[in-house]
């Protein structure tokens, strides 16, 4: 059981050092990623600089490596979100999340391959070609943070950042059979964070344990002077939440289940069954028909997408607007649609009434669970080339992320079992800052059910 | 009169915060060399974020309060978008549906000139074309990008040349007495574009009706020009109406060197800005205890009309006199530091002596006064030179001369003004008139 506490005793009692660890994990990483395609650029020089000149192995994140989707403003390493646009941009500055990560002591593997600007949730639409699911390589490994869900599956390393804009963590994380943490909006810095949909990003950990997604985010979260979205909320203490061991009365949706393969639906029930098991009881609740959210997620995204991709004019940096894919073209020509004169009031504005709506919905829903829990994904992992089938594809494989991502709501993915080899996950969301709770009763059936065991045949083990 | 001009105003003033409005960066750009005060967020990098400047939203909403506007406690900032080198997000971060101010007046010559908008927003890079360095390409300086800018409207009620360049000195000089911005159209920290339709006047008379066309002039730099611009639409447009063609509603380029304005290159359509609420800043609640208190500052700074009633009333000053010193605030700064040292120094003496700029305005008291002294000191010009200059006189006019020996008491006056032509007036003139008629007698 590779945590990130056990492999800093392991730095202290000096069983292991950083430098062996690392180097080791770069000779795996350079074997396995042409099949697996996980990585666009390796740290290899300075990442293994800084393992050989560590000397503070008191920071919490001493020596242990990270994987950083390629979102991720990180300073003086190349940054492309998968994108030809962006292929020889090297940031002059480091995300605020990336800044926390090297002044706790983490060392930066290498950049994480995603859907190109995070428009998707396959991998395949990267301008690098797909990441392949460790699971089975001729499949996808979901996304938008299918690199980073892909390397922690692998154990390459078992630590990753990502990013959600609805289900870009979670999704890939399902996928892919790892946990998967989205925090609530505005509790996470986005400062440095290439932006898709302005009001939905969030970054957040993935990882193989609850414990290593708790202790990550316990170092990210927090109010950022450089994001005024970002809350001024103190920040709980979530490892304290692994201990709390409290009962929860947890929502579930009939909705939710509409559309969902059923042998997944085979293996929430037994993850549901456990659940009672600990001593937490289910209460059914009506909740606003998860299929509405896509086409308000889609607009309210494109529009912002349209936005956010104006400033990629080639002038300052970058190839010219001429180098966007069709899949980028494609949403910013239909979010551009969407914020014009005549047609604004009846998408956007319409679309951020309905937003309101969904807010109150799970507003009264919470009143009366704790949490809410149902299936992550209606599939398991699809095979290379299916996601071209279906322009939304991405927005169906997020249905049921949709919702509570626009409403801001914190989240996590656990992977709870195999169907025909591929990974199922389930997952837990809350109510606005309610990431303890969440985390108290992921790790509560990490314990009971030790998921971490599943692994994919070529796991390295670092 | 056949023809009515109807026009609005739209002006843009930088504001001189200590730093940039959505970052940290220095907003005093003038001078400094290119590029070298930017950041992430004002250069538009992937990942940059948006802050506001708390100090830039309280002094829009000081210009607001100073021009009678209703002040909207809850605003937003949204995202104008449309793509030029020198706008680095492909969006400009402004306001549109719900300004920070909204509408106020202004009077002009007892005409209400009403206000319609006053919000906030970020200014632009500043291109530079290359044949400033002998080179053909087209630079950018990114150091005024992100600068706070505030965008005053006014409704279509200014009527003429004259009176837009009057409202244009009093906005001017409000602003400037309000700190906050020098408001100095060289400089470039006040923009102005003025929107001109030409209408028939008896129409207008009959309906008051706004036509279905403005023209918006650009790329103007003075209150000179302003008129200038003004003028040649005025005639341009009722040249087009005496054809009985309408005007195109277009946007036109004000040229100083023909003192006209050309047709821009037209666009087929209107610009689609595709506004929307700027997620990455959440809405501004304003506290009402804050619009008070931003009042009682109000109360406490003289605007120009309490600077210009001061002067006459506190100091004595003639109207012109008070007028000038108001219209040039920091000539009017530096009076009011001077006179409260000025002594036994004639009050309006002191306003001459800096109106004409007979010494240096910012020298300290102690030094200004020895200089003012000095000057004005009665000139000890000895005998001889009073004499020369009488018989001079005496020779060269005796016109004069003659009409005095006849009594007339004006021509002793006469005579007496060329004496102190050429003695200069700094003498005793009472003692000069002495000398004349003592000579005048003697001569008979």
């Amino acid at each position: 059981m590779t945590t990130i506490n056990r492999l800093r005793q392991s730095y202290r009692t000096k069983k292991r050092h950083p430098a062996e660890l690392i180097s080791g994990l770069f000779k795996q990483i350079k074997k396995l990623n042409p099949q697996l395609n996980a990585y666009l650029t390796l740290n290899e020089e300075l990442a293994l600089k800084q393992a050989n000149e560590l000397k503070n192995f008191d920071l919490p994140l001493a020596g242990i490596p990270i994987a950083i989707k390629d979102n991720f403003c990180t300073k003086d390493l190349r940054t492309t979100a998968s994108a030809k646009l962006l292929d020889d941009f090297v940031p002059p500055y480091d995300a605020t999340v990336i800044k926390k990560l090297k002044d706790n002591g983490a060392i930066i593997i290498g950049k994480t391959n995603m859907d190109a600007w995070a428009h998707g949730s396959s991998t395949e639409t990267s301008d690098y070609g797909p990441t392949t699911n460790p699971y089975d390589l001729n499949r996808l490994p979901g996304g938008s943070s299918g690199g980073s869900a892909a390397a922690v599956a692998s154990g390459l390393p078992p630590f990753a950042l990502g990013s959600e804009t609805a289900g870009s963590i979670r999704q890939p994380a399902a996928w892919c059979g790892v946990v998967g943490l989205k925090p609530t909006y505005g509790r996470v810095s986005r400062y440095g964070l290439i932006a898709m949909g302005s009001s939905l990003d969030c970054p957040g950990p993935l990882t193989r344990h609850v414990e290593d997604a708790a202790l990550l985010l316990g170092l990210l979260a927090g109010y950022d002077k450089y994001d005024a979205t970002s809350t001024k909320e103190p920040v709980d203490n979530y490892l304290k939440a692994l201990k709390a061991k409290r009962k929860f009365t947890l929502g579930i949706s009939d909705d939710y289940f509409e559309g969902v393969d059923s042998k997944i639906i085979n293996e929430f029930m037994k993850a549901k069954r456990i659940l009672e098991k600990l001593g937490h009881n289910f209460k059914k609740i009506k909740l606003i028909n998860p299929k509405y959210s896509i086409s308000l997620y889609t607009i309210l995204q494109r529009a912002e997408v349209s936005s956010n991709l104006c400033r990629y004019d080639g002038v300052r940096f970058g190839k010219p607007r001429s180098s966007f894919s069709q899949q980028a073209k494609r949403r910013m020509m239909l979010g551009a649609f969407t914020l014009s004169v005549g047609y604004y009031d009846a998408y956007y504005l319409k679309a951020q009434k309905i937003r309101t709506l969904i807010i109150n919905n799970f507003k009264e829903a919470f009143k009366q669970v704790d949490l809410i829990v149902a299936p992550t994904t209606p599939v398991t992992a699809l095979k290379l080339g299916e996601s071209e089938t279906n322009p939304m594809f991405g927005e169906v494989m997020d249905q049921l992320i949709e919702a509570s991502s626009i409403a801001g709501l914190p989240g996590i993915n656990l992977p709870i079992g195999l169907q025909q080899g591929l990974p199922v996950g389930l997952q837990i969301f809350g109510p606005h800052l309610s990431e303890t709770e969440i985390i108290d009763l992921a790790k509560q059936y990490e314990d009971e059910t030790a998921f971490y065991q599943i692994k994919p045949s070529d796991f390295y083990e670092i | 009169m056949k023809y009515k001009t109807i026009i609005g105003l739209e002006t843009h003033v930088e504001l001189a915060t200590e730093s940039k409005m959505f970052c940290g960066c220095s907003g005093n750009y003038f001078g400094q060399s290119p590029n070298s005060q930017v950041c992430p967020v004002c250069l538009g990098l992937p990942g940059a974020l948006p802050v506001p400047n708390e100090q830039a939203i309280k002094w829009t909403v000081l210009i607001g309060l100073a021009l009678n506007c209703q002040i909207n406690l809850s605003s937003y900032f949204e995202r104008k978008h449309y793509f030029y080198p020198d706008l680095p997000k492909g969006y400009q971060i402004s306001q549109y549906a719900k300004p920070l101010c909204q509408n106020g007046y202004l009077m002009v010559n007892n005409r209400k000139i009403r206000i319609n908008r006053v919000h906030l927003e970020e200014d632009t890079g500043k291109l530079l074309h290359g044949q400033q360095f002998n080179d053909k390409g087209s630079y950018i300086d990114f150091n005024r990008s992100g600068v706070p800018l505030v965008e005053i409207v006014t409704e279509p009620d200014v009527e003429s040349a004259p009176q837009a360049a009057k409202y244009l000195k009093q906005l001017q000089l409000i602003i400037q007495y309000l700190n906050v911005s020098d408001c100095d159209m060289e400089k470039g920290s006040m923009r102005c574009e003025p929107n001109i339709s030409v209408v028939n006047y008896n129409s207008w008379q009959k309906n008051q009706q706004l036509p279905d066309y403005k023209v918006e002039v650009k790329n103007i730099n003075s209150f000179r020009f302003v008129q200038q611009a003004i003028a040649f639409e005025e005639e341009r447009q009722a040249l087009l109406l005496d054809k009985n063609q309408q005007p195109k509603q277009e946007t036109r380029r004000y040229l100083e060197s023909k003192r006209q304005t050309e047709a821009m290159r037209s666009k087929e359509f209107a610009q689609d800005y595709r506004y929307f609420p700027e997620p990455d800043i959440p809405p501004l609640e304003l506290n009402p205890t804050l619009i008070q208190k931003l009042n009682k500052q109000l109360q406490t700074i003289d605007l120009p009309t309490q600077r210009l009633e001061k002067l006459m009333k506190d100091y004595g000053l003639s109207s012109e006199t008070a007028l000038v010193l108001t219209e040039n605030k920091k000539l009017g700064d530096n009076y009011l530091r001077l006179v409260k040292n000025s002594q036994d120094l004639d009050k309006t003496k002191l306003a001459n002596l800096l109106i004409n700029k007979k010494i240096a305005a910012d020298l300290n008291p102690d030094d200004f006064f020895t200089q003012a002294k000095h000057l004005l000191s009665k000139k000890n010009i000895d005998q001889a030179t009073f004499d020369q200059t009488i018989e001079k006189v005496i020779i060269d006019n005796p016109k004069a001369v003659a009409d005095y020996r006849q009594g007339k008491q004006t021509a002793l006056q006469f005579l007496l003004g060329q004496c102190l032509r050429t003695l200069g007036r700094q003498i005793e003139v009472e003692q000069l008139k002495h000398l004349l008629v003592e000579k005048l007698a003697l001569k008979k």
